[in-house]
């Protein structure tokens, strides 16, 4: 019922999705999604294994591997399907990968400073040269409590998982995107970073900005508190509530919600 | 073998005008003589020739290249400047117009003590024990095109590092095709001597500054005597119409350490030929590359690393980017000799295919005739990674972009083994800049 009000009483709707269904090669994962995100919300997705949260993360962020077969997506009044990779994150839609991509040879530093001009090229800002970046480097490497000498090396290349949860947050924290998408960026974390990760969200905070949180831990939803949650399983939101509804799955598991149904099941 | 006779035809005229006009003494016309005398036999290699599989050299022999005689003198300084790397006056350099020396173009001023470098053309008066070396290393009896620079050789650069001599900054030869040489073929022979402990840098640059059609024939020859360590870069951007083999003998004693580096962007079409005998205990040759084509250019790079001797190592990569309809060629041998004990020799060629119809053909061969060796070898053909492209674009960078980085990633590694910060920079900014 919450939910239902929600979504009529507020006018700004940054992110919506009807009836979104995605393949990879024939296999069908996402079977008719609808999930509505206002600006200035913190939602999470939480689900089992396969159901597939990590295809709706990537989708949003336009990537080719995954075919959409039918549905629609607006993001801020417009078309996203439409839309390129680079466009979308122009766009300010930043996706924290579950497992990020490692680029040898191509030096954080370089990176950081080519996505961040972009993306400011993109609003009709002023490129910045490599002495300015690297001052709002130095301010950022602190909130997320990471060595600069990191700058230096290959982009994720022998990292460990949680430096390269790290970088993730890191590279959110210098984009500053509209809308977040955190695909389990709390997995593999110890204790401190994942309050590093959460200050990082929390930070990030705005009324005209948004966060889809990916997890499978009420944990880290202590630390970035949902305005609401969903369930995926098989491929669609099978319910939606308060932040109350971690707590209740973390109890009880999944079985209640999805009748028992293994969680990758084809319908 | 019948291609062979437009050739002998030119040899009659050069040698009629003394050697395009030089007065050579007769021991360089008797090498001549003799070479030319060899190359008939040779003939052009056809692609039965296991060496020449997969490259076919028609498009030489069937043209009939005419020898350059002279620049038009119209190469100025600043021609040159995208080749020079920035390098202040302290960098020796040696430029060459169509195969001659051009001392408006070079400067030699500053040559540190025990360093000696001079047009061949003069050597052989001013230098003659040293000029005689020529032909003792690269010599004319197995290789066509060797036969074939032996000919018609008449100028190039002669270095000499005496021994226990550093030569704090590289030495530049350009090797320049000029704008009005379509059709001409220059011939340029060089000979580089590190004298024992020496320590130098040599740059070997083969530049075209237009897109006419073009022959560069080069050979060098290289002395790495005992303890010496000689770094020593060949790069070919030549006219993306020229046609180019470029050939370097080096011959190694004890302890001593020869790096070479071969970059091959230009010519339709390419033949690199990097030769070393590892003839001492303890010598160590490092050989890398990086070959990058578009369109329809052909490069083919083939080493030769021989351990002659007891422990000693090798050290090889080379790196290919292709893209359009491309072909590039890497053979890489390693012969080690029954004696040679000890070796421990690596050898690694990875390509990265731009697009659908460009084509690598890579082919190690190993030679191994003794027990107690560690050599290893590998090659890679792969594409761009798409994982790593849209991880690129979801954070704002352009396709063009992301793909022009990730190209540049995957040469970065063998660009960085450059010792000379300015060269390696150059070298790099180029990279980035050349698949845009
Ligand atoms: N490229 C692919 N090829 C084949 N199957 C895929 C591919 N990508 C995803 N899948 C399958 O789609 C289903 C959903 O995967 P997805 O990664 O979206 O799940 P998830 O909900 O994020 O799981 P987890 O909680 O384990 O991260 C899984 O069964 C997975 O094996
Ligand atoms: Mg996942």
């Amino acid at each position: 019922m919450e939910v239902q009000d929600r979504h009529s009483a507020n006018t700004n709707v940054m992110l919506e999705i009807h009836g979104l269904h995605a393949k990879v090669g024939d296999k069908e994962i996402l079977k008719g999604i609808d999930l509505t995100v206002n600006a200035g919300e913190v939602h999470a997705v939480m689900g089992p294994n396969g159901s597939g949260k990590s295809t709706l993360a990537q989708v949003l962020a336009g990537n080719p591997a995954y075919e959409v077969t039918a549905g629609s997506v607006t993001y801020e009044g417009r078309d996203l399907l439409e839309m390129q990779p680079e466009e979308r994150a122009q766009a300010g839609i930043f996706l924290a990968f579950q497992y990020p991509v490692e680029i040898p040879g191509v030096s954080n530093a370089y990176f950081f400073r080519a996505a961040y001009n972009e993306i400011r090229k993109a609003r009709g800002e002023e490129e910045v040269d490599p002495l300015e970046f690297a001052g709002i480097m130095e301010q950022k490497l602190e909130v997320v409590e990471m060595d600069p000498a990191m700058l230096s090396r290959s982009v994720n290349a022998g990292f460990s998982g949680g430096e390269k949860k790290r970088n993730e947050i890191l590279q959110m924290a210098v984009l500053e995107p509209k809308l977040a998408i955190l695909d389990e960026t709390d997995s593999g974390l110890d204790i401190d970073a994942l309050r590093i990760v959460a200050d990082g969200v929390n930070k990030l905070k705005r009324p005209d900005r948004a966060t889809i949180v990916v997890t499978h831990y009420q944990r880290l939803l202590n630390y970035i508190v949902p305005d609401v949650v969903h369930v995926l399983a098989n491929g669609r939101i099978v319910k939606s509530g308060g932040k109350e509804l971690a707590l209740e799955l973390e109890e009880k598991g999944y079985d209640w919600i999805t009748g028992g149904a293994p969680a990758g099941a084809t319908a | 073998m019948t291609d062979a006779v437009a050739y002998v035809e030119q040899f009659r005229k050069f040698a009629a005008s003394g050697g395009g006009g030089d007065d050579a003494p007769e021991w360089v016309r008797a090498m001549r003589s003799s070479a030319l005398e060899r190359f008939t036999q040779l003939g052009f290699p056809t692609t039965k020739n296991e060496d020449w599989h997969f490259t076919s050299v028609a498009p030489i022999a069937e043209r009939q290249f005419v020898p350059l005689t002279a620049p038009s003198g119209d190469v100025r300084r600043t021609d040159l400047e995208p080749f020079l790397f920035a390098a202040t006056e302290r960098w020796p350099l040696a430029v060459f117009v169509n195969g001659r020396f051009a001392p408006e173009l070079s400067h030699l001023e500053h040559l540190p003590a025990g360093v000696r470098v001079l047009p061949l053309a003069r050597a052989w008066d001013e230098a003659p024990e040293l000029a005689r070396r020529i032909g003792t290393v690269a010599r004319h009896d197995a290789q066509t095109f060797t036969a074939l620079n032996a000919a018609f050789l008449h100028d190039g650069a002669v270095i000499h590092v005496a021994a226990d001599r550093v030569a704090e900054h590289p030495i530049h030869l350009v090797f320049v095709t000029d704008r009005h040489a379509a059709n001409g073929v220059s011939y340029p022979r060089n000979l580089v001597v590190a004298g024992a402990n020496a320590r130098a840098t040599v740059i070997e640059s083969y530049v075209g500054l237009g897109d006419a059609s073009y022959f560069t024939n080069a050979v060098t020859e290289v002395v790495v005597d005992r303890g010496a360590t000689l770094a020593h870069y060949k790069l070919q951007r030549e006219s993306q119409n020229a046609y180019h083999v470029g050939t370097i003998e080096t011959t190694q004693e004890r302890d001593s350490h020869y790096v070479s580096f071969s970059l091959a962007t230009g010519a339709a079409l390419s033949r690199t030929n990097i030769g070393t005998v590892l003839g001492g205990e303890g010598c160590g040759a490092t050989l890398n590359g990086l070959y990058m084509l578009d369109g329809a250019q052909h490069g083919d790079h083939q080493t030769r690393i021989e351990h002659a001797q007891p422990n000693t190592f090798s050290r090889e990569l080379y790196k290919g980017v292709l893209d359009g309809e491309s072909h590039g060629v890497f053979n890489g041998k390693v012969y080690v000799r029954p004696i040679a004990q000890k070796t421990d020799g690596k050898q690694t060629n990875n390509t990265l295919l731009l697009s659908e119809r460009a084509q690598i053909d890579t082919k190690p061969q190993l030679e191994i005739f003794a027990d107690d060796v560690k050599c290893t070898h590998g090659a890679t053909v792969g594409r761009l990674d798409e994982v790593s492209l849209f991880y690129m674009k979801s954070r704002g960078i352009g396709a063009d972009e992301a793909r022009k980085l990730l190209t540049y990633a995957f040469a970065a590694d063998v660009l960085e083994t450059i010792e000379n910060d300015l060269v390696r920079n150059g070298l790099e900014a180029m990279t980035l800049a050349r698949f845009v």
